[in-house]
């Protein structure tokens, strides 16, 4: 049951996804423990394994720190769906093997606690709670590849052993 | 072949006659940035791949910054990695702490930004070296990673925006305030995935110092780079500064490049601005912020902590006293000798300042100047996001140095001409 936590704001920064007091460490755990708290304090309580972030325009905006996608992918995050990503964020996603899925108007098409299937082969989100089907445009082959092969650096292992 | 700059110097470090837009590609990287927040991470997941190498070990440069001195236990195991890491590849510009400043301010001072060339760096604001007419872009610790082993790094072509900015800036108006003009009329992602490419009589006028600041804050925009042409003034500072390798490629763009827009501005009509938290786009002119009751004044970081910047402060603060507490933050140590030998700090001490070694501090709420709940900051830095600075509470206002300083003395937001 992946369920929709759904933030009705534009330009969620880095600073709100990973406060930068928390970035002296790079322990994924430690930084799980601290996931969206300066938007959300109670996120990390009401979030369970497997849950979706849906949000605004301009998604993890700010720094370039990667934290705030290791802090996600932390929290056992399935996936975030955002009407638009910060440049930094959106690549580190990718680098990460973080799939981002880009969907307009997200926040009024799905609501807070929706139940979301998401079938990324075909590019589509279930709504089972509204029992409506929503289509989203796929990341570039290239991306996808990175992605399944587990996030850049493993992408780049296998290129060479190829 | 009507490429802007940026499309040129992509062209050449992926090794292509002619790029655009949205085209992929694999560039060769010239120097890469490395700080004590963003490295360390990086070089754990080499060492965890088995491919623990560096590409060069003369084009990477290092220093910790951001919680340098170490700020407690656990930033002192990061400067620790990067130490034990820099020194077994024996990375030769490595800026140990003595010698360890702000990224930003640092590299382009001890010359290691040159025009033409393509630089990452694990920072958002690695973006300020395109002043240089150079490509350079922030990236976060996997991507950093793979350029440190490989030297090369994918990327998508952006498009660009052509900024003219025209007309000469009024006293008391400054590139800060040009750039919180700009943020303020294009928002926060007006520029996303793409170059903000900067010209215009305004810039000619404007020291390297100045056009960092410009630089420095297209990330906050959401942009991939700024970049500004080289003119007499890069090449007084290149020459100036530039050590080992002096000689460098100069490309402009095409008379017919092609924009995604271009936004001109009348910079001669601007009044000093203040970006209203908590977004960087929420500039407005002092005339309409000012009186604002702040209860702490910031003056340095990578947007404005160089020596131009403490030049002014130090103007406007001399036979002063400060309202509010106040933290000077020299970005390096060569600044802050200089600031030391121009008497610049008896100023600062007189005024009742605190005056704080080269360190990214309380700019991104590491340590040096952090906020309480309820409190204000007047802030030379880039960034008023929620809790930038501390307490998920507190406010942060940017301003130039001048607006700042000024505001310090009275401990509300004031206008600098006032004291000029
Ligand atoms: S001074 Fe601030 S913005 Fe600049 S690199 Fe340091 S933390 Fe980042």
């Amino acid at each position: 049951m992946a369920k929709a936590h759904v933030y009705k704001r534009d330009h969620i920064n880095t600073d709100e996804i990973i406060p930068a007091r928390y970035l002296n460490t790079d322990d994924r755990a430690e930084l799980a423990s601290h996931c969206m708290e300066d938007l959300d304090a109670d996120f990390i309580k009401k979030a369970k394994p497997g849950d979706i972030i849906v949000a605004g325009f301009d998604f993890g905006c700010g720094s370039s720190r990667e934290h705030a996608v290791w802090s996600i992918q932390g929290a056992k995050i399935s996936a975030v769906i955002a009407q638009s990503f910060a440049r930094i964020f959106y690549r580190n996603c990718i680098n990460c093997g973080f799939y981002p899925i880009e969907l307009a108007d997200a926040v009024n098409l799905i609501n807070d606690g929706d139940e979301l299937e998401i079938d990324y082969a075909n590019g589509v989100i279930n709504n089972k709670t509204q029992n409506k089907k929503i289509e989203f445009k796929p990341l570039p082959d290239f991306a996808i590849e990175i992605i399944n092969d587990g996030g850049l650096l493993e992408h780049i292992s296998k290129k060479q052993k190829v | 072949m009507s490429m802007t700059i940026t499309e040129k110097i992509l062209a050449k470090a992926a090794g292509e006659k002619t790029v655009s837009p949205g085209q992929l590609i694999n560039a060769n990287i010239d120097v890469i940035m490395c700080h004590d927040v963003t490295t360390p991470p990086a070089v754990s997941m080499l060492e965890a791949r088995g491919i623990d190498k560096v590409f060069d070990r003369e084009k990477i440069v290092v220093t910790p910054d951001h919680f340098q001195p170490a700020k407690d236990i656990k930033s002192a195991e990061l400067h620790k990695r990067l130490d034990d890491w820099a020194v077994r590849h024996k990375i030769k510009h490595y800026y140990k702490i003595g010698r360890a400043g702000v990224c930003h301010a640092l590299l382009p001072e001890q010359g290691h930004i040159r025009p033409g060339e393509v630089i990452i760096g694990g920072d958002s604001h690695t973006c300020t070296y395109g002043a240089f007419a150079a490509f350079s872009t922030g990236v976060g610790s996997t991507d950093l990673a793979a350029a440190i082993a490989t030297g090369q790094m994918w990327f998508r072509i952006p498009e660009s925006i052509k900024f003219v900015l025209n007309g000469s800036l009024s006293k008391g108006v400054y590139s800060k305030d040009v750039i919180l003009a700009v943020i303020a009329r294009i928002g926060v992602d007006g520029a996303l995935y793409k170059a903000m490419e900067f010209t215009g009589a305004t810039l000619k006028e404007m020291s390297m110092e100045a056009r960092m600041t410009i630089t420095n804050m297209a990330i906050e925009a959401g942009a991939k780079s700024g970049i500004i042409g080289f003119d007499e003034t890069t090449k007084k500072y290149l020459d100036e500064h530039l050590k080992e390798k002096i000689d460098y490629t100069i490309y402009e763009s095409a008379p017919d490049a092609k924009y995604a827009a271009v936004e001109e501005f009348d910079c001669s009509k601007l009044e000093p601005m203040v970006a209203l938290p908590h977004l960087p786009s929420g500039g407005v002119a002092i005339s309409d912020c000012a009186g604002k009751q702040m209860n702490q004044c910031y003056i340095g970081s990578c947007t404005n902590g160089r020596i131009e910047d403490l030049r002014i402060a130090a103007k406007i603060l001399k036979g002063k006293s400060v309202a509010i507490r106040t933290l000077i933050i020299p970005a390096t140590p060569e600044i802050w000798k200089q600031a030391k030998d121009e008497g610049l700090f008896d100023i600062f001490y007189e005024a009742g300042c605190v005056i704080a070694a080269p360190t990214c501090g309380a700019c991104l709420g590491g340590f040096m100047g952090i906020l309480a709940a309820g409190e204000k900051c007047v802030s030379t830095t880039n960034r008023n996001f929620v809790g930038r600075m501390g307490s998920p509470k507190s406010e942060v206002y940017l301003a130039s140095p001048a607006t700042a300083a000024a505001s310090a003395i009275t401990g509300k937001l004031t206008d600098c001409r006032k004291y000029l």
